[in-house]
């Protein structure tokens, strides 16, 4: 954990400058100045977006994946409480066109899956890093993270 | 996610996998666009947004602009979409003894077909395996119009040549040769829909409504072409695939692609001729399963069941005798889709049964809809059976095809 507070410097001052200057005081939250939110990707299109106040991975597709499968029309989401280890395969996107599994970017137990995809599965195609989110992971391991891509490393996977 | 796998299931769905038979997925993606050959369309495809991927040995469009492919199928259900089929082989049979040949190489009645109406027909290997699906329009004793398959371009080719040889040069041949003009270069265009034929008739003094389903006819239309029209398509809509000079291809296609129309790709054909419950070679159709297994035993005529002399006979008459082995279903799945290669089980047994050779969540239905191929006993309408999709067992129900109501116009009612 500590290391990646280091390795995460940069993101940190961002959420700090987001919070004190964008943000109206009124919305401040005190715990917010201690909270580091790290998103990291993975090369099968994954992005993740670890909050250490919770210790929890809110786990979604990127944009660039929503646009290249096309109209997303089903979306099968792991157990909640499942254990999983990174890289298992957790879920699928369907399109007409094309299935894409979803692999487990982290380690950790499923927390919460996002059960609105189940009747609207178009929001992965709309929002497909905040609506559309997919699932929750408690990790166990967080230094995993750090082993994930930035996002500039991400897109020169695809660019 | 996986989009190499995703592009697999893709490039599978749409019977790509030939194009990298002996290659990786990865080489096959890989893949120039200098290798792939170009229909005349392909200028016309790029200017009009269009997606373009390799299918077959060609660059095609997948989908134009922005429009996604659940639209651009809906929209060639309720309206109308022009499709660019130029990919697929046109040619000519012609000679005193066209029909005989072509007999000899399909279980087709083509005797008995009256002139300017088309069939869909197999080309069957010597033991009754389906080399390709193909449409022959007869327009005469000794002039037929064929389109096959363009991922079978080679073999089919071969096929014939080989063929046509051998029987130029036997006993069959001598009371008059056969000879196959290739018309390489032309176009071929398919408009499909309910509004399909309406538009068409705005551009042509012709009655459409005289053109029946499964039949061809030249047609003046405007600007001064005259176009081989047959009736028919790959939607299971009304529809027309015409036939166009390879100089006029463009000319056309600029014609005929105006509002009602919509472009569409490949995407949303996939989608509608599943829908439609039909086979693409390559998924649904192969050299080792016979027609009698495809449910295609209705392309064989009716009096060459029994004495028929094509090539593959035997095969065929032994599958139509003691029941084929396995049989060609459709099936409703619940939960996730299943697509091509998903195994299918008996629920109670948990025995393999067969497998899904395509599958897609069904745009005009909502539900998802597959075909495949399970043991003989198990094809029967309402028969449940379980399809692993991703390790979980799914219910599956045998569901009679065509998924959707045809809607071919068979003339005034």
């Amino acid at each position: 954990m500590q290391s990646i507070l280091r390795k995460a410097g940069s993101s940190r001052s961002t959420a700090l400058l987001r919070s004190q200057g964008m943000r109206p005081p009124v919305f401040g939250r005190p715990q917010l100045s201690r909270t580091l939110i790290t998103k990291r990707y993975t090369v099968e299109h994954e992005a993740v977006e670890y909050d250490d106040a919770t210790g929890l991975g809110l786990v979604c597709i990127t944009d660039h994946a929503q646009s290249s499968l096309g109209d997303v029309v089903f979306v099968e989401l792991p157990t909640l409480g499942t254990k999983v280890a990174q890289g298992d395969q957790i879920g699928a996107v369907e399109s007409v066109k094309a299935a894409s599994d979803i692999y487990a970017p982290v380690s950790g137990t499923i927390e919460a899956v996002n059960e609105a995809l189940a009747t609207q599965p178009a929001l992965l195609n709309k929002s497909p890093e905040e609506q559309g989110w997919l699932c929750k992971i408690k990790l166990s391991e967080p230094s995993e993270m750090e082993k994930l891509l930035t996002e500039e490393a991400y897109k020169e996977t695809w660019e | 996610m996986v989009f190499l796998r995703s592009s697999l299931v893709l490039r599978r769905s749409l019977g790509l996998q030939r194009l990298c038979v002996s290659s990786s997925p990865i080489r096959g993606l890989a893949t120039s666009a200098s290798e792939l050959k170009k229909t005349g369309l392909y200028d016309f495809h790029v200017a009009n947004g269009a997606k373009m991927v390799p299918f077959a040995g060609y660059s095609m469009p997948l989908a134009y602009e922005e429009v996604g492919q659940v639209a651009s199928h809906n929209h060639v259900r309720t309206s109308a979409g022009l499709f660019d089929v130029g990919h697929m082989v046109q040619s000519i049979f012609r000679g005193p003894t066209a029909t005989a040949f072509l007999e000899w190489l399909t279980p087709s009645s083509l005797s008995s077909l009256s002139p300017y109406s088309s069939t869909l027909s197999v080309l069957l290997n010597e033991r009754g395996g389906i080399l390709d699906d193909l449409i022959i329009t007869k327009h005469a004793e000794d002039a037929f119009y064929v389109v096959t398959n363009a991922g079978r371009r080679d073999e089919d080719l071969k096929w014939f040549n080989q063929h046509l040889a051998e029987w130029n040069a036997g006993e069959s041949g001598s009371k008059g040769p056969v000879e196959m003009e290739l018309l390489d270069g032309w176009g071929l265009l398919a408009l499909q829909g309910p509004k399909a034929a309406s538009y068409l008739q705005t551009l042509t003094s012709y009655d459409l409504a005289q053109l029946t389903f499964g039949k061809s006819a030249f047609i003046p239309v405007e600007g001064g072409f005259n176009l081989h029209v047959a009736r028919g398509g790959y939607t299971g809509e009304d529809g027309f695939e015409i036939s166009i000079p390879p100089s006029q291809t463009v000319e056309v296609a600029e014609l005929l692609a105006k509002s009602p129309v919509q472009l569409t790709g490949l995407g949303a054909r996939d989608s509608l001729r599943l829908e439609a419950g039909m086979c693409l070679y390559g998924n649904d159709l192969d050299e080792g399963t016979t027609p009698v297994e495809a449910g295609l035993t209705w392309v064989i005529g009716k009096e060459r069941k029994e004495n028929g002399t094509f090539i593959g006979a035997e095969g065929v008459r032994e599958h139509l005798k003691a029941g084929p082995p396995r049989r060609r279903v459709g099936l409703v799945v619940e939960g996730a889709p299943a697509r091509q290669g998903a195994k299918i089980f008996d629920p109670s047994t948990k025995e393999p049964l067969g497998a899904v050779t395509s599958g897609i969540p069904s745009p005009t239905l909502q539900q998802n809809i597959a075909m495949g191929y399970v043991l003989n006993g198990w094809h029967k309408k309402g028969t449940e059976v379980d399809v692993e999709v991703r390790s979980k067992m799914r219910k599956g129900v045998v569901t009679p095809m065509p998924f959707i109501k045809p809607k071919y116009w068979r003339g005034a009612a």
